[in-house]
Formats: structure tokens, sequence, C-alpha cells
């Protein structure tokens, strides 16, 4: 029950934060469908950042140079996306999936080359950082606390507050409510969606960061982070663009993905009998229906997906 | 002389002339960023390396052996054209199937399983593999028509279902020692599509079937219905703007559902003519889902989202991708490609900007002709 808590906190905190990442771009008025490929790159600078630490760094500049490696270099991924749709006006859906593309491809080149220049025979394309990870975990009694839960909850907070009680938040809203009445009281409706794309990149950066850091200490690029950009856009409209209903539904859909890891300690659970592949196809499933009931009367951002044309009225 | 220059702008006006403009742009610039990252990686081999990416089976020295592949190339090159045609008919009515990818996982599931442990014919497996997709195809649609769930993403959780869903199934008909599904050419010959000469002139590849020229009708056929029926106008229409054609009398959720069913179901033919020439096993503990689908999506937009450039597109990416695996592996990795048909695929999304840029382009340079000639006069 312990690992069950455990797992869901952990998978929760992923979620939360990149689909509050998701939720911020949204209401620029920019569709991030990217993030998936976003979180893979930031996993990748933060799982190289722990990779090329010397061993005996303190455990607090670990975690600070770490999560800035994966904040980093998942704002500068984020900018292919911002610059293709906010300058050049390119269609949000097929550049945030060559950014989905991209994000593993660049990882999986990038890992192997690492790789092969190591020694000429491992053209595997996994990362190992089991030393630098135990930075993050903290054992209390049996539950192993995971700083970037406490750093989740935090960030979700300080959405909330950015997003609805600030002026920056308030204006991030208006330009994807109806960027032409934004853009007539001054505010730079470019900026902002800038601002608001750039948010999700070092958002879904550091989602991807927790993602390979829970319960694994290597990673194979190979895999991507398997739909969890995903999942957490499924989590984004299920909490209907809401930073308190985000943190709650991605609770839950943590849940389900934290049952495939753990099912076999449940009695009544092993008694069914079922292929562990169902506990995998769980999350996807449940997000579907879950779906199917609440986009009926979806409150996305209005002007999400439209490129902004001055000129237009 | 001065009708000369004006003859050859009409071409520069040309839409379709400014789609192959585009698309060409797109590939050199993916390539010289392929080129590029090789050169990062290691700068001996680069030039080396982005040739035999651009060689692919010309790297054979002899001329049966280079035949012979060229064959192999072309037959997956006809599993991603269909699966390109899904993406760019869904793309025609304002849907983005991403969802191919996933479609195509579901047709290979029903036709291994088909001719595997059911040992049917081939037309029947291809039948069946065709309608499973489409019904995976056709959710997505009713889901999007009735209860308005953006259709990526429940394409995105289909696909992953449906890769778990794949892997249980053909779990039943994999070998013993191995995670692979059992040889289609041994287990069930019937199930083999035909090869109708094909196999003779690429120097006895036997995997060159009537799936080859299957796939090229079907993009004829997608662009018949596209352009010349009142279905495809119906469905286009829908695309641009649903409420108007709800207006207009149409059907619009049913058309919406019928894009994808059909969308799905050319996913569902392309692992069909693929995976019943043989060429293939499925490895049941698969853990993503294939690139076909995905390529698909770079092949459509390449193209041009046009059925007969796709033809050409859909090539080209398997080209680049097959010649992935010539590269010198003790420097690079074969992904490499799959880094370029990315980066194309990102490009892509600058076509309409480019466009646009030209046409202003061009507006300005006749402004200026135009004034000048007038001046001419004045003078």
């Amino acid at each position: 029950m312990l690992l069950l808590i455990q797992y869901t906190l952990i998978f929760a905190s992923v979620l939360v934060l990149v689909a509050l990442g998701g939720c911020f771009s949204e209401h620029s008025g920019i569709i991030n469908i990217g993030l998936e490929g976003i979180m893979v790159i930031g996993a990748l600078g933060g799982a190289l950042m722990m990779k090329y630490l010397p061993a005996g760094t303190a455990a607090p500049l670990v975690i600070i140079l770490v999560i800035l490696a994966s904040v980093v270099v998942g704002m500068i991924f984020s900018l292919l996306l911002g610059v293709a749709a906010i300058k050049f006006n390119a269609d949000q859906t097929l550049v945030g999936t060559a950014l989905n593309l991209l994000g593993p491809a660049i990882a999986v080149v990038l890992v192997r080359a690492i790789n092969t220049a190591e020694s000429v025979d491992n053209v595997s394309s996994t990362v190992a950082y089991g030393h630098a990870k135990k930075a993050f975990i903290l054992n209390i009694g049996k539950f192993e606390f995971n700083w970037f839960m406490l750093l989740a909850l935090l960030i979700l907070i300080a959405s909330y507050v950015i997003l609805y009680k600030t002026k920056f938040g308030l204006r991030l809203c208006a330009c994807g409510e109806h960027p032409q009445a934004a853009d007539s009281v001054g505010i730079n409706v470019y900026k902002m969606r800038y601002a608001g794309v750039l948010i999700s990149g070092a958002l879904g950066g550091l989602g991807g960061l927790v993602y390979i850091t829970a319960g694994v200490s290597e990673w194979k690029f190979e895999n991507g982070v398997a739909g969890f950009g995903f999942l957490a856009l499924a989590v984004m409209i299920f909490g209907q663009w809401r930073p308190t209903n985000i943190g709650l539904a991605a609770l839950l859909f943590g849940m389900f993905r934290a049952l495939s890891n753990v099912y076999t300690g449940f009695d009544a659970l092993v008694a069914l009998k079922l292929p562990s592949t169902v506990y995998n196809m769980l999350p996807y499933i449940i997000s579907l229906i879950v779906l199917v009931f609440v986009s009926k009367k979806s409150r996305a951002p209005k002007a999400e997906g439209i490129p902004y044309d001055k000129g237009q009225r | 002389m001065s009708k000369e220059p004006k003859k050859k702008e009409s071409i520069l006006r040309n839409s379709g002339v400014q789609t192959i403009i585009g698309s060409l742009l797109c590939i050199i610039i993916g390539l010289l960023i392929g080129y590029i990252v090789l050169l990062i990686i290691n700068p001996g081999g680069a030039g080396k390396a982005i040739l035999a990416i651009l060689k692919n089976f010309l790297y054979y020295p002899s001329a049966v052996a280079a035949t012979k592949y060229f064959g192999t190339t072309l037959v997956k090159a006809s599993a991603l054209l269909m699966c390109s045609l899904s993406v760019l008919f869904a793309w025609k009515v304002g849907l983005f199937n991403i969802g191919a990818a996933g479609q195509y996982v579901i047709g290979v599931g029903a036709c291994l399983y088909c001719g595997l442990k059911l040992s049917m014919p081939w037309y029947a497996c291809l039948i069946i593999a065709i309608i499973a997709a489409a019904l995976v195809g056709g959710l997505s649609g009713a889901l999007k028509a009735y209860f308005n769930v953006n259709e990526v993403i429940s394409c995105i959780m289909l696909n992953w279902i449906g890769l778990y869903a794949v892997n249980m199934l053909l779990t039943k008909v994999k070998e013993q020692s191995t995670p692979y599904t059992r040889p289609l050419g041994s287990t069930n010959k019937s199930a083999l599509l035909p090869n109708a000469g094909l196999d003779k002139l690429f120097a006895n590849n036997e995997f060159a079937t009537i799936g080859l020229i299957l796939a090229v009708v079907m993009a004829i056929l997608v662009w018949i219905v596209l352009e010349k029926t009142k279905l495809g106008y119906e469905l286009k229409a829908t695309g641009m703007n649903k409420n108007a054609a709800k207006y207009c009398g149409m059907r619009e959720k049913r058309n919406i559902i019928l894009t994808m069913i059909i969308a799905g179901g050319l996913a569902g033919m392309g692992a069909g003519i693929f995976y019943l020439t043989g060429i293939e096993q499925w490895m049941v503990q698969q853990t993503s889902v294939p690139a076909m689908g995905f390529n698909g999506i770079a092949a459509a937009f390449l193209g041009g989202s046009n059925p007969i450039g796709v033809i050409f597109s859909s090539y080209f990416i398997q080209h680049i991708t097959s010649g992935g695996s010539y590269v010198d592996k003790t420097m690079y990795c074969t992904q490499i490609s799959d880094l370029i048909s990315a980066f194309i695929i990102y490009l892509c999304g600058f076509v309409l900007f480019f466009k646009m840029w030209l046409n202003r382009y061009l507006n300005k340079r006749d402004e200026k002709r135009a004034a000048k000639e007038q001046k001419g006069g004045e003078a």
C-alpha cells in the first residue's frame, strides 16, 4: 500500500508538472502537442548532467544543477515550437508532432554517439545515473520521499497564484481567449505567447526529468517517455485548464499508472489473473473514457491553435 | 522579349510548383542539418555517412544485389505510402490522424492472427486487417463527432492501447523460443500475397508482391475520390467548416466518422501489404509504436498533401530511412535518418509561410516592374 502511494505521488508529480506546462501554453493561445518530445529532451538534459557531475558533489548542488539542466534544455527545445508557431504562423499540431518525433530522435542519436565514443561495442541508448539520483531521495521509514513531490506541489500552488492573482497571468489568459482585445489594451500578444511556450518548455523538461528518476536509475532513451506527454494533455483537459483540478486529475491518473508497477503487491488484483499488459493499457483506457465525459463542455481557451494575425478583426 | 519573364513568373505563382519547391527546400535543409549533426558527432566520416544514407541500396557494388534491395525498399515504401495516404486523407477533411501508427498496428495484429492462427488465405487476411483498422479509426472519428474528443489525443491513447492489445493477441502465435511471431512463409503459404511475376523484376526478391501495385492504385483512387467525386467534395467541405457543411444539409457527423474509417482502413491495408509478404515478424514484446505511422505524417506533408506527390515523398522518406542502416556503425547510429525525417516534418510547417513570402516577393517585383514601365512610358 505504501508503495502504491509512493508511486502514485511520483507519477502524479510528473503529470502535474507537464499538464501545468500545457496549461500555460494553451492559456497563451498555443497548443503544445509537443510536450512528449520536450519531456524526452528535458530528461536527456537532466540525465546527462547527473552522469557527468563528479561523484562527490553535495546533494543540494546536485539537485539544483540537474533541475536547471533539464529546465533550460526543455525551454530551448520548446523555442522550436514557439518560433515556428508565433513568428511563422506554422500549424501548431504539425510542429508539435514534429517535436515529438525530434525529441526521441535527438536523444537516441546523442546518447548512442556518447556511448559509442566511450567504447565502440556499446551501441545501447541507455544512460545510467544511479549515483547522482540518490540526492533526490529521502527515506522516511519505508517511504521513499522524493524532493520532486514537494517541488510539484509548490509549482502547482505557484501556478494557481500566477494564473489568477497576478497581472502576468491574467494577461496571459487574455491572449488565449481574445488576442485582438488583449492587443487593443496594449498587451504584446507575441511576447505573452513566447512566455507561455517557454514556461511549458521549462515544466515539460522538468516533468521528463522526474519521470526518468521515478523508480529506475538508468534510462533507455529509445523508449521515449511512453506517451506520458499525451497523458498529461488528457490530465489538462480533464482538469479543464485549471490548476487545482489538474492537481486532482493528476492524482487519479497517477494512481492508475502506479498500479501497473505495483499491482503484484495486492492479493485481490493478483487473484484476478489479468495479464500485466492490461495494467499497462489501463491509464490510456481510463483517459479515453474520461475524455468522453469531459470533452463535451470544454473550457479550452477560445483562441488556442489560431496564429495571431494583427490585421484580423 | 518581355513575354518570356512573364511566363516564368506564372510558373512560380503556380501553387503546385511552389509546393514542390518548398518540399525540395525542406529535403535539402533537412539533409544539411543531418550532415551538421554527423559532423558534430564525428567529423571524420560525416561525408561518407550522409552519402551512405542517400545511396541506400546502391551501397552494394553488384547490380543484382542492388536491384534486390531496391525491391525491399519499395516494399517498405508501399506500406509507408498507405500510412501517409491515411494521414493525408484525414488531413484533407481537417483531421490530424496521428493514429495511423496505431491503426497500422491493429492491421498487423489482425492479418498476422488470421494468417498464422486461423490459416486464412491472403485476401481474407488483408480484408480483415483493413476492417479492424477501419473500426479503430472510426472509433476516433465517432468520439470526435459525438463527444468532441480531440482526435489527436484519442488517437494517441488508441495507439498505445492498440500496441499492448496486439502484443497480447500475437503472443498466441509466437515462436516458442523467441519473442517473434512464427514466420508466415513456413506456417501458412496461402497467406502470402501473390508475386505476380514482380519478384523476377527485382532479382528474385520474393517480397515484391502485388502489394506494390495495390499501394499505387490506392494512391490514385484516393486522388479520384478527393478530387472527382461528390463524396470527396462533401468531406472536404466538412473539413473546411463543419457548421457551414451542416447548414448546407451535409451530415457532418457522418462525414467525420466516415473519414476516419477510410483513413484507418488505408493504414490497416498498409500493414496487410507489408506483413503479408512475410518480410518481417512481429516482436511481441515491442514497447514502442512502430515508426511507420509517424513517418507517414512526414511523407504526407512532404508530398504537399497530394496523393500523387505522396507516392514520391513516401519513397524518399523510406529511401533515407533504409539508407540509415548503411552508415558506419562504429561512429554513428541508424537513427540519424529518423532525425532527418523528423526535421523534415518540422520544416514542412514553414512551407505555408514560404509560399506567402514567395507570393509577396513576386507581387513586389511585379509592382516595381510596373512602376518602372510606367516611368519608361512617361520619359
